[in-house]
């Protein structure tokens, strides 16, 4: 009896183990490959030449991504320097001073936001957002850097607020009664107490963020003009992703043009992990 | 002198009529316990003097607090002045999740000093004023959080101190703590009144007995007896109050 009962135990932990390994699995199988085949085109092209370049031309042997990652750096900060506050303070209001109905009303909002395809963010970008910006600015083409980070930021925003007003809400209410006992006003409670002690919340928050943001192929390929130049404001660019799908149907198999491309994934897979690995750190060392 | 003057206070939570006509005059730099079983509106009362209650939702209030003289529930008083003046520890020692000297150092800051020297001397004045000094005087960047409960509790009272209130009102602040602790802020309760008055809410009538000046007796939402400490306890004038002290309920 005990034998089979511990046989079955058995059974169990190594199915939960195989599943534990099986995600290790992924991430350790996507990585193998992406630097398997990242590699040779970087080594034929020259990491200098290939990560400095300005000029992407794979007609003419041009293989620079320095445009790619930079749109994709300024695009995902631009949205985090815009959605991060809008986001946070949307949490603030959520957590600490709406009421229920508003407050439900405004939850669930941001929730449907969530859960919009983001072809969709693509399409009334394209439609309403674009030629907005060509009105606005009084540009040939509203399919610009700019278009871009407005949709970004849009599509962020549910995740910081969420996040963060989770963590919000998980700040204990002896922490806020002490600040207000001690004579600091509600604004000053939330911003100088609640937001510190979730401050961790926010970190997780922004991780999310700049996940979403670097990772975002389809929204923006559609409002940002998909023209490899160096970023601007008012220019029309190509984002690291974006490179990488507009791309790979036309450049022929086993091509260096192919090749390259997924280097450009390298390069995006890179940036996610230091991302992450960077803002853990940060969120751990202030934790301590 | 009286630092509070309370007249006719009823306070209802919703249709709950949690304190009846409380008329009281709280005398300044005295410890005054406020006393009773649970649930007899001694906490209820206590959280009136700051303005606490402004927080619970639908709570009512009526009557007069007059603090210094002037009325606490008049319109278009300065709520966070009040708390500042009438400064508060909690049952549950609450230290916000920083440092040490940050914590003493957030009502002052919060209240527009920025002067590093100036908020250093205040720190440790406030940390000596709580008896915490010593044993922390080396790990102030440390956080708040490391301390044990006893010394957590004493960084309350010191962070409370920091802001110079006049009152410090104190709500079952030693109820979580052992022994020692609660005898180390005994000491310093006594040690407290000379700059400042001290209203306490306890359940422990011995302490009450060993810390107080003034002890009230609250029951079921009525003030009972307001006398001095020993005369409450050894002559009562309400047979409520004797059965009270002489343990026969509670």
């Amino acid at each position: 009896m005990n034998n089979k009962k511990s046989f079955v135990e058995a059974i169990f932990h190594g199915t939960f183990f195989a599943c534990g390994i099986l995600s290790i699995g992924f991430v350790v199988g996507i990585t193998v490959y992406l630097i398997i085949s990242g590699i040779p085109a970087i080594a034929e092209i020259g990491p200098v030449e290939f990560l400095l370049g300005q000029v992407w031309n794979p007609g003419k042997g041009q293989f620079g991504v320095l445009p790619f990652i930079l749109t994709s750096v300024y695009g995902t900060l631009g949205a985090l320097v815009v959605g991060l506050p809008l986001g946070l303070f949307t949490a603030m209001f959520l957590s600490k001073y709406a009421g229920k109905k508003s407050g439900r009303i405004i939850r669930s909002a941001v929730e449907l936001l969530a859960g919009i395809p983001s072809v969709v963010y693509g399409l009334v970008g394209m439609i309403v957002l674009v030629p907005a910006v060509q009105g606005a600015f009084n540009l040939s083409s509203g399919a610009t850097l700019l278009a871009a980070i407005v949709v970004l930021t849009i599509m962020i925003l549910p995740y910081i607020v969420n996040v963060s007003s989770t963590a919000l809400d998980a700040v204990p209410k002896e922490y806020e009664e002490g600040s207000l006992a001690l004579g600091a006003t509600n604004t000053e409670t939330y911003f100088k107490v609640s937001l510190h002690a979730a401050r961790s919340g926010v970190a997780t928050a922004i991780i999310q963020g700049v996940g979403r943001a670097l990772g975002e192929a389809m929204a923006i390929i559609m409002v940002a003009g998909n023209v490899a130049n160096m970023p601007a404001l008012f220019e029309s660019v190509r984002f690291l992703t974006t490179a990488i799908v507009s791309e790979m149907s036309y450049a022929s198999y086993g091509s260096l043009h192919r090749e390259a491309l997924f280097s450009v994934g390298l390069v995006l897979f890179v940036f996610i992990v230091l991302v992450n690995v960077v803002l853990n750190i940060i969120a751990r060392r202030k934790e301590q | 002198m009286n630092v509070f003057e309370i007249e006719n206070l009823n306070l209802w939570y919703d249709s709950h009529h949690a304190l009846h006509d409380v008329c009281i005059n709280i005398p300044a730099n005295q410890v005054t316990a406020l006393i009773g079983p649970s649930g007899c509106g001694k906490s209820t009362f206590l959280k009136t003097l700051n303005r606490m209650q402004d927080l619970v939702e639908g709570v009512r209030i009526e009557g007069r607090v007059l603090f210094d003289g002037a009325d606490i529930y008049a319109p278009k008083v300065d709520v966070t002045q009040l708390r500042k003046n009438v400064g508060m520890v909690f049952q549950k020692a609450n230290p916000f999740p920083m440092s040490i000297y940050d914590n003493v150092a957030y009502g002052p800051r919060v209240h527009g000093m920025c002067g590093k020297a100036e908020l250093d001397a205040l720190v440790e004045e406030s940390l000596r004023g709580a008896a915490l000094w010593d044993e922390v005087k080396d790990r102030l960047k440390k956080s708040a959080l490391g301390l044990s409960g006893g010394q957590q509790q004493r960084l309350c009272i010191a962070r409370a101190l920091a802001v110079k209130p006049q009152v410090l009102l104190l709500d079952e602040s030693t109820s979580a703590l052992d022994p020692i602790s609660t005898g180390q802020i005994e000491e310093l309760v006594g040690q407290l009144k000379q700059d400042y008055t001290v209203i306490m809410v306890t359940h422990n009538m011995q302490q009450a007995v060993r810390v107080s000046d003034y002890a009230a007796f609250f029951l079921l939402g009525d003030l009972v007896e307001f006398a001095p400490t020993q005369q409450l306890f050894n002559g009562p004038t309400d047979q409520r109050t004797a059965d009270y002290v002489s343990g026969r309920f509670g």
